[in-house]
């Protein structure tokens, strides 16, 4: 592999909760999944070249939470760090752009999140326009169900559409131990369930989760030694369509689009998909956007229906579809990640196996 | 930023409410101090973008050549419902506090959709296409909420005639209130719970063998928890000091006083506190400190149980004793 090849070659979760004892600056939850990371790959804290987190400061109530979950690293001697306040997802696109640089050939990139410190719904109003729309704190499921609805009566998808996603999703949680919601559920006796906020219901609607996970990249012969399959990452784009939610057709998203073809290049065939989707009809506008066939599996592991623990759960999505080739079950995956209202900003990671 | 502390003592980790808020003020800039300024006087108006949509509420950029946009277009406050979704638990803030829904609402002459409330008894009321109209606002005063709702446009409006526009509206206030329930750690739990008891618990990384106190999630050094039990006495000395002459919002003492930072005799890691008992000029660095409590009935889980450090008359430490520790 040349030098500018990068993979993931470890990938670590704490578990999907609705509630954990820990701290909101997430040490609890890093602490283990460090060293799990750490012993499974062979390598010390000393021998990352860069660190590279992505949480909240609005999820944990508190300013610069991010620099308390630096203890959870023993960061002495100092290290290279770096941080966003987005999905880490994007903080795994940080961290492959500085090894693409040269600067280092190993990274590690954690997220994480106690979304059930404060109100998760209105907390998230604090990604609208602060001028015309975050004053009337729009709240997550309602704007949710403004697009639900777009796409219902557009004839883009059903409500039987979404209880379909729903009921998919859970039953292939039950192969994941870290799943929050998982079981075996009848598409009838989810419709027959009331509105949670119409037209949504309870399934439509990812669970509120505490969370953390971490992956390291490495490039060319690190990536060989430290892995025996590693997930190499042939393409790796993010795009955003207008903050301005009225002004977009809520039922199409042309940033993944235009990330997902980008970041495949022409080549097809996907044999798994991990997308992020925190409400049911998201998952078909992204499986439109990315125009996948029936081959595709998508969210093997139940995907953020099961389990959103946010600010991680677009890294784990990657985390997932990167398993997928270190096991040897998929040759080309392609994880997703989304930020902001209503599919707003998008993330396609294309990853495969050396002999895919 | 205000805390109140929790009661419950047991073996879980400590929590408590911690509610947080700021009233952010924004400047307008020129589009949106004349959307707003017409808001004050009940009027509503879009932008035209560069392919000729009109825009509301406007926008400063055209969402697809982000041309910056100026040709304001005055618009009804009547329009049609795109989309909507029931709110059946309306939370603080909102802008109507029984059941409500959310709705997309294309103003008569707009192109795109504003997102605001809608005022019904039940979503039986509610269907996509239905028409609709503004509620202003009792006393608008140039900003979005100003727009109190919108209300079924099937009855007779009330009276809330548009006026001339008044004295330009360049800032508005944005209030942030957040609640949360913020816990600590359960190494932190043991500490405070000792503070409730009149003792201070530290505990030691089982790697570097450093006691903290408060005692830690993770050693900052090594990464790991902190283990075991160290009790410490509540004496030691000033390691460095400031003496805070500026008065500032929310300060509970008259300046000059002290803040310091004490290393407990066994501590390797010093905490913030205050040093009170004698001229703020005569403290130093390598001072002999011990804490005054206050009276056993006010303890609770903080280290506000320690009022403040008083010199304790011992000899200054030495220099080298605790050059480690700046």
């Amino acid at each position: 592999m040349p030098g500018q090849d990068i993979a993931v070659v470890g990938f670590a979760q704490s578990p999907n909760v609705r509630s954990s004892e820990a701290t909101t600056n997430g040490v609890e939850m890093l602490v283990p999944i460090f060293h799990e990371l750490l012993a499974s790959t062979g390598l010390s804290k000393e021998d990352i070249g860069f660190w590279c987190s992505g949480s909240s400061d609005y999820l944990a109530g508190r300013a610069f939470s991010f620099i308390a979950a630096v203890d959870a690293i023993g960061a002495f001697p100092p290290i290279n760090e770096s941080h966003v306040e987005a999905d880490a997802a994007w903080a795994l696109y940080e961290a492959w752009v500085k090894i693409r640089t040269g600067e280092v050939d190993t990274a590690l990139v954690y997220g994480f999140g106690k979304s059930s410190a404060g109100q998760l719904r209105r907390v998230l109003a604090l990604q609208l326009d602060p001028y015309t729309v975050a004053p009337l704190w729009p709240d997550s499921v309602g704007v949710a169900g403004l697009q639900a609805r777009l796409g219902i009566e557009a004839g883009s998808w059903s409500e039987r559409e979404m209880a379909e996603v729903a009921a998919r999703s859970r039953a292939a949680a039950l192969d994941n131990p870290h799943a929050q919601l998982s079981g075996v559920v009848d598409v009838e006796q989810l419709l027959a369930a009331p509105y949670l906020a119409d037209p949504l219901r309870a399934h439509d609607c990812a669970p509120i989760t505490d969370g953390a996970s971490a992956i390291v990249l490495a490039s060319g012969e690190r990536a060989s030694q430290l892995c025996e399959r590693p997930a190499w990452i042939t393409g790796f784009e993010h795009r955003i369509d207008s903050a301005n939610l009225g002004a977009r057709d809520l039922t199409t998203s042309p940033s993944t689009s235009g990330a997902g073809r980008a970041a495949l290049n022409g080549k097809s065939g996907v044999d798994v998909a991990e997308l992020h989707a925190p409400f049911s009809h998201q998952e078909i506008v992204l499986r439109q956007a990315l125009q996948f066939g029936e081959q595709v599996r998508v969210n093997p592991s139940g995907g953020a229906l099961c389990g959103n623990p946010m600010f991680s759960a677009g890294l784990e999505r990657i985390g997932h579809a990167a398993s997928q080739v270190h096991s040897g079950s998929a040759g080309r995956v392609l994880a997703h990640a989304t930020s902001g209202p209503a599919l707003q900003q998008n993330l396609v990671c294309v990853m495969e196996g050396s002999d895919s | 930023m205000t805390a109140t502390s929790s009661a419950s003592i047991g073996s879980a980790p400590l929590r408590a409410p911690l509610d947080i808020g700021f009233d952010y003020t924004r400047s307008l800039g020129p589009l949106l101090s004349e959307f707003m300024t017409g808001l004050a006087a009940r009027r509503i108006h879009g932008v035209r973008g560069s392919d000729g949509r009109v825009h509301v509420p406007p926008v400063e950029y055209d969402p697809v050549t982000a041309e910056a946009l100026t040709e304001l277009v005055p618009v009804a406050a009547e329009g049609t419902v795109l989309s909507w979704a029931w709110n059946p638990e309306p939370l603080d803030g909102q802008p109507l506090s029984s059941p409500f829904a959310w709705i997309f609402v294309r103003l008569d002459g707009a192109d795109t959709a504003m997102l605001h409330a809608l005022r019904v008894e039940s979503s039986e009321q509610v269907r996509t296409g239905m028409r609709v109209r503004v509620c202003w606002a009792e006393r608008p005063v140039g900003h979005i909420t100003d727009i109190a709702c919108f209300e079924p446009a099937n009855g007779p409006a009330s009276e809330q005639p548009a006026a001339e526009p008044g004295e330009p509206v360049t800032m508005m206030t944005a209030p942030v209130h957040l609640r949360y329930q913020h816990s600590v750690s359960a190494e932190e739990s043991r500490y405070l719970r000792g503070l409730a008891e009149g003792r201070l618990l530290g505990q030691r990384c089982p790697v570097c063998g450093k006691v903290y106190i408060p005692p830690r999630g993770a050693c900052p050094t090594d990464g790991v928890p902190t283990e075991g039990e160290v009790e410490l006495p509540d004496r030691g000395v000033i390691t460095t000091f400031c003496i805070v002459n500026v008065p500032f919002l929310g300060q509970r003492i008259t300046p000059p006083y002290v803040a310091a930072y004490v290393l407990l005799d066994g501590a390797d890691i010093a905490f913030l506190h205050l040093v009170l008992g004698c001229d703020a000029e005569d403290v130093r660095m390598g001072m002999r400190v011990k804490a005054a409590w206050r009276p056993r009935e006010e303890w609770d889980t903080t280290l506000r149980n320690i009022d403040h450090f008083e010199p304790s008359g011992e000899p200054d430490a030495p220099f080298d004793s605790y050059a480690q520790h700046l």
